[in-house]
């Protein structure tokens, strides 16, 4: 199939992008969408010319680095898929696509399609774990979980950190991310100390990212490759409310017992 | 130059061996441990465990990884599951049942106490997992739930369904943050290792280059580990993730460390066949399939009828009918073997005739649509996604692809490499698959390297060595940087006309081709030879272009497939040095009549560990023997 490509080209973070225009001949229906990069990039590399770089590692939907809004929706337009699982035979001979980064406030551009999306980790690193030692764990069938929370616990886990949510959401915000990792530790018996701690800790730091808030547009939950449920977010929301009340009641007992 | 292997096997009964091992080990006091530095390379499951647990013992940790977030190493892929001796299931399992099934499955090839080491430290690593959080399959009793997996007959497979690596690797992850949370690990992401520091015979630390800025700067430890993952990449089209490479381990021999067995190299047999030129990587399809999926071609050479209309007494389960006792759940190498040996002798089906059935009707029939949705439902999407046929109603097709690499640098017991203060963990390592992994292995021996063995071998290490401080203007650390300036100088003066991809591509053909699932000794001479002029090709006629201050994939793809063209020649090498078919490395010349493959322990029942010859060109063997005292070298049968 022949394509018009439309793609975002930006040197680096201080420079402005633009789109540049590319026509690309016999792309297979069976290629991936980022195969069919690769052979963008193959032409430019041998007309001397820059490859456009994008971030890609797995291929198989499951690391999460692919980062790119295709006609303008986050890993394009097949639902429950990311852009290197989005074949070519989803597209028509003749189409017009335009690619360009995940786009957010948050996420700056680093070059092309790639963006900076370390946010994440920070927020991970503020909270989303359970303080488990190496070595001081009990045995594990010592710690029953009934089996519903169990699998709704792994639907939270399933979230790959790519930032579709993100990219999606008019605000920019991480509350869909933020939730899922908040939803599958505080689902599971083994999360519960740090219940509080957590949520907190992890909504700061995600705040400080320069997120926006959530307005309930859902976008997110649409555009997620994993099929993240926005009812994370509520439940977010619970936790947090709790917590912000718990460490109240708490602060108000310390101040009484002096 | 020939190495002194000493593999450190502690003496003793085989189960106690670690047990006195660890209680012998030199410890560094906890205020001490401050004062001690530790690099880790990499943080998929051995290198995120590793650096997690070292930065909660107290050492001060240095972690790297070239991906944007250490969550996408490529452990995050795996799909089926992880074994453990936990006898959940009540049906024999055992340390030592786990500890055979391995050795066994390795085809003799592996040493005896790092196998068992692992076997025993299987409990704990589900027991640390669980209390992280990983969600695991359970049952509706709230207990974990366990499945079946090649080369074994009890179900000890622990899994969250076809995304356990994902969730294991979050798991580590997870503990990693904490520990970069607390600043016992300092976290360098996008940032790839190009070269050791090398001072008084030992490594002292990393160079590594800045993918997003192309700085270049030097790192200093007491130790370094390097859990860089597998070289399955050699062949370009493997289920490995694009950037996987072999240059971290491959500096390593360039500076002395001996690598093991090259040639042992996994060929999975349930992988989505290649589809056309455009291909740029194969899609695994987890084992646990294989639990439910029988596999078959048609009877009939050349049957091109689709699979629906081919009647049941027509079609040869040949799993089945070769290797009754363990069927579809026969061992890695020898259901991808098989399946080529229908395909070469023209059963095959699909367009290129390279693929055989994987039939999951008569399991739909007995447990429903719902059932096998639950099970398997998000690698059937792939599937679905990738082919554009639906798994549900026709069969899939499949084919055998690269997938793991058994062989890797040379470790003794304590995962040290030949270099003093080096170590490597997980599939970096060659330590405990032998010539054949088994399913469900690599994220047991990922974890155990990185949770439970590395984090006290390196104590003991640390404790009985003398590291004097290094200053930054060290002439070896000078050294270094140079060597890796001039690198990258020389890649990015490459201007000739075609990308790195495309030698990637030729030489991953080659490879497949003549080191691949079968191999000849005039095969791999062809190799060689077609390799060096080959690279020669490489080094004249690629293209490098931008900048190194910036983010340039191209010049990272040309310094990994070097390397891999240096690499490949050993792997060829080593091939042809082993006259005898074991494990996933199969030489025509040695078969049984039936087409099994013919081991020889007499000649080869040894580790080939390779170094550079003195001057630095060529290669040179050194064997470390393996014996046997707990397990009879036996023909592997799974008939």
């Amino acid at each position: 199939m022949n394509l018009t490509l439309f793609v975002w080209r930006q040197r680096n973070g201080q420079e402005d992008g633009s789109f540049h225009r590319f026509e690309l001949q016999g792309v297979s229906e069976d290629s991936s969408f980022l195969e069919m990069l690769d052979l963008l990039n193959l032409q430019l590399v041998e007309k001397g010319e820059s490859p456009v770089a994008f971030e890609h590692d797995c291929r198989e939907g499951i690391c999460g680095s692919c980062s790119m809004t295709i006609n303008g929706r986050p890993h394009g337009p097949k639902r429950l898929t990311t852009a290197c699982q989005l074949h070519m035979r989803n597209f028509s001979d003749g189409d017009t696509i335009y690619i360009e980064p995940f786009r957010a406030k948050a996420f700056p551009v680093i070059k092309d399609l790639v963006v900076d999306r370390s946010a994440f980790d920070r927020i991970q690193q503020a909270g989303g774990y359970i303080s488990v030692n190496t070595g001081a764990a009990p045995e594990a069938n010592s710690i029953p979980v009934e089996k519903d929370l169990s699998d709704e616990a792994f639907d939270a886990a399933a979230c790959i950190s790519c930032g579709a949510c993100v990219a999606a959401c008019p605000n920019g915000s991480a509350m869909l991310f933020t939730s899922a990792k908040v939803a599958h530790l505080g689902l599971l018996p083994q999360g519960q100390p740090e219940r509080s701690s957590r949520v907190l800790n992890m909504v700061r730091q995600m705040d400080a990212e320069t997120f926006g808030g959530c307005t309930n547009h859902g976008e997110c939950q649409d555009a997620c490759p994993k099929g993240i449920s926005i009812k994370y977010i509520t439940r977010m929301n619970r936790d947090f409310i709790v917590a912000n009340i718990k460490r109240g009641l708490s602060l108000r007992g310390k101040m009484q017992s002096q | 130059m020939q190495l002194k292997l000493d593999s450190k096997v502690p003496a003793g009964p085989l189960e106690q061996k670690w047990t006195k091992h660890k209680a012998h080990m030199k410890l560094v006091n906890p205020a001490n441990k401050r004062k001690h530095s530790v690099i880790v390379v990499g943080t998929g499951l051995a290198g995120g465990a590793a650096a997690a647990s070292l930065g909660e013992l107290g050492y001060k940790v240095k972690a790297f990884c070239f991906h944007d977030s250490p969550r996408r190493a490529h452990s995050i892929a795996a799909q089926g599951g992880i074994n453990a001796a936990k006898n959940y299931r009540n049906d024999g399992d055992s340390v030592y049942r786990l500890f055979y099934d391995t050795v066994k499955g390795g085809d003799f090839r592996a040493r005896e106490a790092n196998v068992h080491r692992l076997a025993e430290l299987s409990v704990n690593i589900i027991d640390q997992c669980v209390a992280q959080g990983v969600p695991f399959a359970r049952e509706y009793g709230g207990l974990l739930d366990n499945r079946s997996f090649g080369g074994a007959q009890v179900s000890r497979t622990f899994y969250a369904k076809g995304q356990t690596g994902q969730q294991l690797l979050l798991g580590a992850y997870a503990a990693l943050n904490r520990q970069i949370h607390a600043g016992a690990v300092e976290m360098h992401t996008r940032s790839e290792m190009l070269d050791l520091i090398m001072i008084d015979g030992r490594c002292r630390g990393v160079v590594v280059r800045n993918l997003r800025t192309g700085e270049i700067s030097s790192h200093i430890a007491d130790a370094v580990v390097l859990a860089t993952g597998g070289y399955s990449n050699v062949y370009f089209l493997s289920t490995s993730a694009k950037n996987c490479n072999v240059t971290a381990i491959w500096r390593a021999y360039k500076h002395g460390a001996g690598m093991a067995n090259p040639c042992f190299t996994q060929i999975h047999p349930t992988s989505i066949p290649v589809s056309g030129e455009h291909q740029s990587k194969l899609t695994l399809m987890s084992e646990s399939l294989r639990n439910d999926g029988r596999v078959w071609v048609p009877k009939a050479a050349g049957d091109k009828r689709s699979p629906s209309a081919i009647p049941e007494s027509e079609r040869d389960y040949y799993l089945e009918r070769r290797y009754p006792s363990y069927g579809n759940l026969s061992p890695r190498d020898i259901a991808s073997r098989a399946a080529k040996e229908r395909c070469d002798a023209g059963y095959g089906v699909g367009p290129m005739g390279l693929g055989v059935y994987l039939d999951f009707s008569d399991a739909i029939k007995r447990l429903g649509v719902d059932t096998i949705a639950a099970r398997y439902g998000n690698l059937f999407d792939m599937y679905a996604n990738i082919s554009g046929e639906n798994p549900y109603e026709a069969p899939m097709r499949i084919y055998p692809a690269p997938h793991y690499t058994m062989g890797g640098l040379w470790v003794d017991y304590n995962l040290m490499t030949t270099i003093p203060g080096l170590f490597a963990a997980g599939e970096a390592n060659f330590s405990d698959h032998g010539a054949n992994r088994l399913g469900a292995s690599a994220l047991m021996q990922g974890l155990a390297d990185g949770y439970f063995v590395i984090p006290y071998t390196i104590g003991d290490y640390i404790a009985q060595t003398k590291s004097a401080a290094v200053p930054t203007d060290h002439p070896e650390v000078k050294a270094a940087l140079e060597r890796v300036t001039r690198r990258t100088e020389r890649f990015l003066g490459m201007r000739g006309r075609k990308p790195v991809d495309h030698y990637h591509r030729i030489l991953g053909r080659l490879m497949w081709d003549r080191c691949g699932m079968s191999r000849t000794a005039q095969g791999l001479r062809e190799a060689i030879t077609r390799i060096a002029e080959l690279r020669e090709e490489f080094w004249t006629n690629s293209f490098v272009g931008g900048s190194g201050t910036e983010i340039n994939q191209e010049l990272e793809k040309a310094g990994r497939v070097a390397d891999f063209f240096e690499f490949a020649e050993l792997m060829c090498i080593d091939a042809l040095d082993r006259n005898e078919s074991c494990g996933g490395h199969f030489r025509e010349e040695y078969q049984t009549e039936d087409g099994e493959a013919l081991r020889n322990d007499a000649d080869y029942c040894y580790a080939a560990v390779w170094s550079t010859k003195e001057g630095g060109e060529g290669h040179e063997l050194t064997k470390e023997p393996l014996t046997f005292e707990n397990v009879e070298l036996a023909t592997r049968s799974y008939k």
